[in-house]
């Protein structure tokens, strides 16, 4: 147990290594100087000499990776080009909206499509499977920002039971937060929910083919029985996977839910500061969401060792 | 598995060839139709403009059907390049255990930033052309790929017809492009139709968020992005090429689906 758990730690550090490399070399591979670029399109030849000498861009590129290592690992993700202020302050600020969102829409997406998948995978090759596999392959077919405008059309702006656009923060109470969630969450949870079932109902078939359930019909157990006792006590396993596995698409569809409706998160942090070239937020926001998703599927694979005693005792892993 | 023909397939192989007869066609017959007309701005569909126009006075009809051209291509490219790029890290990671880690390890990292938020990085860096926009698209889709054929090798390369080819002198090119590579074609078939379909929706979300290819090429994340400020009035500029594009995507993905169905057992929900 205790060796899986530093074997699997120590297997994130090449993976946060290329990360930083690839992020840290988008500002590069672009046209022209990275100084320029971050100065801005109306920049003095002065300016854009501080920037360069300020962030060490004179140096040679191993030295200002090995300074940008060391910066990151201080926890310092640089300075706004366009408010001056440190990135990681920004991010921060624009956290909550951002957590809100993609927590209401893993919850309400394992509610609605863990039962259909499974459904799906009891009812394999008939009607049932047909529509569910239809309605997800649709709801992933959408872009996700129709989708939005296709919501706030019907709710907010037709019928007007729902906010147009905007968040209210925790502070103001948990139902206002809540209200104003509403029609991006179930925006989002259409793509996520499609993904989710998806990959259920093909982990449920996977079990469904197992040896152990083959047992139990032979000896005589009822369907429902299979189904209760026998399978779903694995799909501990299978839950977690997808939710790790989808984290990365929800993360996508976060940076454009939020533009959609207009929600001061960090998706729409990252987007405002591309249009704006404000690259060390764009990199910050990156890595942060980097670290998040190698975070989440380290838990996952953590989880594991709950669910599954053979990882537990040092097994094949 | 499956054979014959079922209704996804059938729809899916329908819509697509549609598409793509619109694509070749739309532009010779219809022209761009960059005409800004502000006499006809902001007109609602109806007879004489089918899905309406824009606040410049652009038939959205006009330009949902060429749109589909520069989509189409966006879908395409960024399919062959994934395939192109992945496959050869795939197929050396998978044969050499010397480059597996290597490459396997910067396949992770890549795979370890949201895809969509490195193709808006990428573009917005690289610049608004529909080349620069397919390369940037492209980025996030290699390790998948690069995975799935590396998964194949690896279970191909332990097959007693490599130690044939070896035993009688065949050369490692050879071997990896006439003996391996066939064997992992179907399941990069049913990949490329998957990397299509997300291709052509990141396009929409790039133009959507204003890093897509510039205005004056016209397609159908484009369209839509200029309906954004003047949802509320106009909404079919967004409706009409989203509905399109919708049904397009739609039509592959259910192709793929079932490509993946009639293919190999062992492929099924390889997917992930």
């Amino acid at each position: 147990m205790a060796r899986f758990l530093l074997w699997r730690l120590l297997s994130t550090v090449p993976v946060m290594l290329t990360v930083l490399v690839v992020i840290f070399l988008l500002l590069h591979i672009g046209p022209g100087d990275p100084a320029a670029t971050l100065a801005g399109d109306n920049a003095t030849p002065e300016q854009i000499a501080g920037i360069r000498a300020r962030l060490h861009l004179d140096q040679p590129l191993i030295v200002q990776f090995a300074i940008y290592l060391r910066q990151v690992l201080s926890f310092d993700l640089g300075v706004s080009v366009f408010s001056n202020r440190p990135v990681t302050t920004l991010i921060l600020q624009r956290a909550e909206p951002t957590l809100m969102l993609a927590a209401t829409t893993t919850i309400l997406s394992v509610i609605v499509a863990v039962p259909a998948g499974i459904y799906a995978a009891k009812r394999v090759g008939r009607f049932g499977d047909y529509v569910v596999m239809g309605l997800s392959a649709l709801a992933f077919s959408v872009p996700v920002f129709v989708l939005g405008y296709l919501l706030m059309q019907s709710f907010a702006i037709s019928l007007r039971w729902l906010p147009v656009q905007g968040y209210r923060p925790l502070s103001a109470g948990l139902m206002a937060c809540l209200t104003s969630l509403t029609l991006p969450t179930l925006a989002l949870t259409c793509l996520f929910a499609a993904l989710v079932a998806r990959i259920t109902r093909a982990t449920m078939l996977d079990v469904l083919a197992q040896d152990y359930i083959r047992t139990a019909r032979a000896k005589g157990a009822g369907r429902l029985r299979i189904l209760i006792v026998h399978a779903l006590k694995n799909i501990g396993v299978p839950v977690v996977t997808v939710v790790g596995t989808s984290f990365a698409a929800l993360l996508g569809g976060v940076v454009v839910t939020e533009s959609v409706f207009n929600i001061p998160g960090a998706g729409r942090l990252t987007v405002e500061a591309i249009l704006t070239r404000d690259y060390p937020v764009v990199q910050g926001v990156m890595l942060v969401f980097a670290v998040l998703l190698v975070g989440v599927n380290l838990l996952v694979d953590l989880s594991y060792t709950l669910f599954d005693p053979r990882i537990r005792h040092g097994g094949s892993r | 598995m499956k054979r014959g023909f079922s209704f996804p397939m059938v729809f899916g192989g329908s819509v697509i060839a549609a598409t793509l007869l619109c694509a070749l066609l739309a532009p010779m017959i219809l022209g761009y139709s960059d005409d800004i007309v502000m006499t006809r701005s902001m007109r609602a569909p109806g007879a004489e403009y089918w899905f309406g126009t824009d606040n410049l006075g652009r038939d959205i009809f006009v330009r949902t059907l060429s749109g589909a051209r520069n989509s189409v291509i966006v879908g395409i490219g960024v399919a062959g390049l994934t395939l192109l790029i992945g496959t050869a890290f795939g197929l050396l990671a998978g044969y050499f255990n010397r480059l597996d880690g290597a490459i396997m390890r910067t396949m992770d990292g890549l795979m370890a930033i949201p895809g969509v938020l490195l193709a808006i990085a990428l573009a917005a860096i690289l610049g608004s052309g529909l080349y620069t926009v397919v390369i940037a698209i492209a980025a996030p889709e290699i390790p998948r790929t690069a995975r799935l054929v590396r998964s194949v090798v690896l279970t191909i390369r332990e097959m007693p017809f490599v130690a044939a080819a070896i035993s009688v002198g065949s050369s490692t090119p050879k071997i990896l492009l006439r003996h391996i590579l066939p064997n992992a074609m179907p399941a990069l078939m049913v990949q490329a139709t998957f990397v299509c379909a997300s291709a052509i929706l990141t396009e929409a979300v790039l133009s959507f968020l204003g890093v897509g290819t510039s205005p004056d090429i016209p397609s159908w994340g484009n369209v839509m992005a200029g309906g954004r400020q003047f949802f509320r009035v106009a909404p079919w500029v967004i409706l009409f090429p989203g509905i399109f594009l919708s049904i397009f995507v739609l039509a592959i993905n259910l192709f793929g689906d079932a490509l993946r169905e009639r293919g190999d057992p062992i492929l099924s929900g390889r997917r992930a």
